[in-house]
């Protein structure tokens, strides 16, 4: 009996494997692009350093008990006093730079993502808000996008940066106002199409309220261009933080994210210290092209227009 | 016409207005200005006066009034730090980063539209797929990171160029022959050392508009060729090279050339970046030091200017868009 039951199942494993979700299109559809997929696994694995750097970093570059000024500005390879190989160098207090990278990566990625979060959130919800609502509202958040997509980001950042003062919590803040407006144009546009469809229409006929047609309804049907958007807007968003950061504006010398780092090599750099601004910069460049790889091929597999 | 025109003014001006509101208000509600302006050992009477003299004792509208009314008269304030009119100190650096930006844009130009004509002409050689990889590149590299490279390499390393500062600088447009040279308007590109001082900052500021117009000018030309009159004149005989400079660059120019001038603004905000890493004495480099110091004449004076200088750039870009396509018109007369 026992058998039968597995013999009936082995067939019908491998065929269950052929039927075509529309997340199986889309992951084979994403994986037809090697550079992309490429991408997406050197992110995946910077992520993954930066989420576990307490474990994989050889150092604590924040605890100063485990620094030794006399181990300062070394060069890559070099074994330090305490005995062991600093592979990248050591910047000016003697903090090993690949731990420095590790425990950078954290802060820059989680600035980079907590903002691209928020703003997703705000600008979505303001944008459905405007395509759903229509009429006033609709010229009043849009007018509001435009004035502020009119302006570069990094003047409006700075001009928030000079109001509130340095910080985590204020560049966050700089970044949510910076980005809000990119989603909640995106959004609008999709959901101004989809708010016409019968769907919409059923939903409004048994009488939801509002919220449920909105969040339930119409924003699962906006969402591939917003993710699009979101991963393009992760990487701006991480470079922004590092430019901030090097100007002095951005996080504070406590919790240096990569952009730090690098401001921290510029004074050593003229005396071709080159290491403790150079790392930093690879680490961040990489981070910020495997983003932009996978969002380029993103747009590709999501834009409904490519589709033949 | 002339509707759409006084409507559209009337909107700068609102926008002007809105901003130099959050303007005031960021800056000089948040964070007690009594603390900065008035010495810790003045006692109560002391402090009194002064705040009544600084007009610090009205409320925030009022002061607003006062700084709006100083404000028409061109008075922004004067710096705590150089003790100057803020106006003037960032009017002085001007030139500076005028001269960046406008060299930034030349570049674009020079380096892009040759590197994106090639690529749009040949899109599967190797050369224009390595061309396209470069400008993702730019696009993603960090502006300041390249630039630090850009010192590292070229002054550090090779030793060809000067690593920071602006060199010697010749004054024109000033008062020549009237004054001392150093009276009038400086500027960098007139002489020798000054121009080497401007190659790298110029490159770093130009490399994302390089990318840009690469990108712009490859579209622009891989559409151009599937045109009738591209396919006409090749069957008239014409040589590829009359085709290609004559048919298909014309075409492209114009709207490649719009996109660059569209982006002066946004070059003449991110030279705060560029000017800080290669110690640029423009104005992006003094609100940076400003910011730091907490110089407020100076953040508020540099931000209404870079705002006034937007909304007139905007302002110019939509009324040239309403000359050219009366689409533009007849839509905000529907509304």
């Amino acid at each position: 009996m026992s058998q039968a039951v597995m013999d009936g199942a082995a067939p019908a494993a491998p065929r269950k494997d052929k039927v075509e979700t529309p997340f199986r299109r889309f992951v084979s559809e994403f994986a037809e692009s090697k550079i992309a997929l490429g991408g997406l696994i050197v992110f995946t694995i910077i992520a993954l350093v930066a989420i576990f750097a307490p474990w994989l970093a050889p150092q604590n570059p924040y605890d100063l008990a485990q620094l030794d000024i006399m181990d300062g500005r070394m060069e890559p390879g070099t074994v330090g006093g305490a005995g062991f190989t600093y592979w990248l160098g050591t910047d000016d207090q003697g903090r090993d730079m690949l731990s420095g990278i590790m425990y950078g990566l954290r802060i820059s990625l989680s600035v980079g993502a907590g903002s691209a979060l928020i703003a997703c959130m705000v600008g979505a919800t303001l944008g459905l808000l405007a395509a759903y609502a229509g009429g006033r509202t609709d010229t009043v958040i849009m007018r509001l996008v435009d004035l502020q997509l009119s302006f570069p980001s990094i003047l409006v950042a700075l001009m928030i940066l000079a109001f509130l003062g340095k910080g985590v919590m204020n560049v966050v803040i700089a970044l949510v106002i910076v980005e809000w407006a990119y989603y909640a144009r995106t959004v609008r546009g999709t959901a101004l199409v989809e708010r016409r469809r019968e769907y919409i229409e059923a939903a409004q006929c048994l009488a939801l309220p509002t919220h449920r047609i909105l969040f339930r309804h119409l924003l699962p049907n906006c969402l591939p261009p917003l993710i699009v958007v979101a991963t393009m807007q992760v990487a701006r968003a991480i470079a922004l933080e590092a430019t901030l950061s090097f100007l002095g504006l951005g996080v504070p010398i406590t919790e240096p994210s990569l952009g730090l780092l690098i401001a921290n090599g510029y004074e050593y750099m003229l005396s071709g210290k080159y290491w403790i601004s150079f790392y930093p910069g690879i680490a961040l460049l990489v981070t910020i092209v495997s983003i932009n790889l996978v969002g380029d091929q993103l747009r590709d597999v999501l834009n409904p227009r490519l589709k033949k | 016409m002339a509707v759409y025109l006084v409507r559209r003014l009337m909107q700068a001006l609102l926008v002007v207005l809105a901003m130099s509101m959050i303007v005031f208000v960021g800056v000089y509600a948040i964070g007690d200005p009594v603390e900065i302006l008035i010495s810790p050992d003045a006692d109560q009477l002391e402090r009194e006066r002064a705040i009544r003299a600084l007009g610090l004792d009205l409320p925030l509208w009022q002061q607003y009034l006062v700084f709006l009314t100083n404000a028409l008269q061109g008075d922004l304030g004067r710096s705590f730090v150089f003790n100057e009119p803020a106006l003037k100190l960032i009017l002085q650096r001007m030139p500076a980063t005028l001269e960046l930006a406008f060299g930034a844009m030349f570049l674009s130009i020079l380096i892009g539209l040759p590197l994106g004509l090639y690529a749009g002409l040949r899109p599967n050689s190797p050369a224009s797929k390595t061309i396209m990889a470069g400008s993702i590149l730019g696009f993603s590299l960090p502006t300041f990171w390249v630039g630090l490279m850009l010192i590292m390499v070229f002054a550090v390393q090779l030793g060809w160029l000067p690593s920071t500062g602006r060199g010697e600088t010749c004054s024109v447009l000033g008062f020549i022959g009237l004054q001392p040279c150093n009276a009038g308007l400086q500027w960098s590109w007139l002489t020798g050392d000054g121009l080497a001082h401007m190659v790298m900052p110029a490159v770093n500021l130009a490399l994302f508009k390089i990318s840009l117009v690469i990108r712009l000018t490859r579209a622009g030309v891989r559409e151009t060729m599937l045109m009738d009159y591209v396919k006409f004149a090749r069957a008239k005989g014409l040589s590829a090279s009359r085709v290609t400079f004559v048919h298909v660059f014309k075409n492209i120019l114009i709207p490649v050339v719009t996109v660059v001038g569209l982006e002066l603004g946004s070059t003449i905000a991110f030279s705060v970046v560029t000017e800080s890493v290669f110690a640029w004495p423009g104005m992006g480099k003094l609100i940076i030091d400003s910011i730091n110091v907490l110089d407020r004449p100076v953040i508020v004076a540099y931000l209404m200017i870079i705002v006034l200088m937007f909304i007139t750039i905007n302002l110019v870009v939509d009324l040239t868009y309403s000359l050219l396509d009366p689409r533009v018109r007849l839509e905000s007369k529907g509304t």
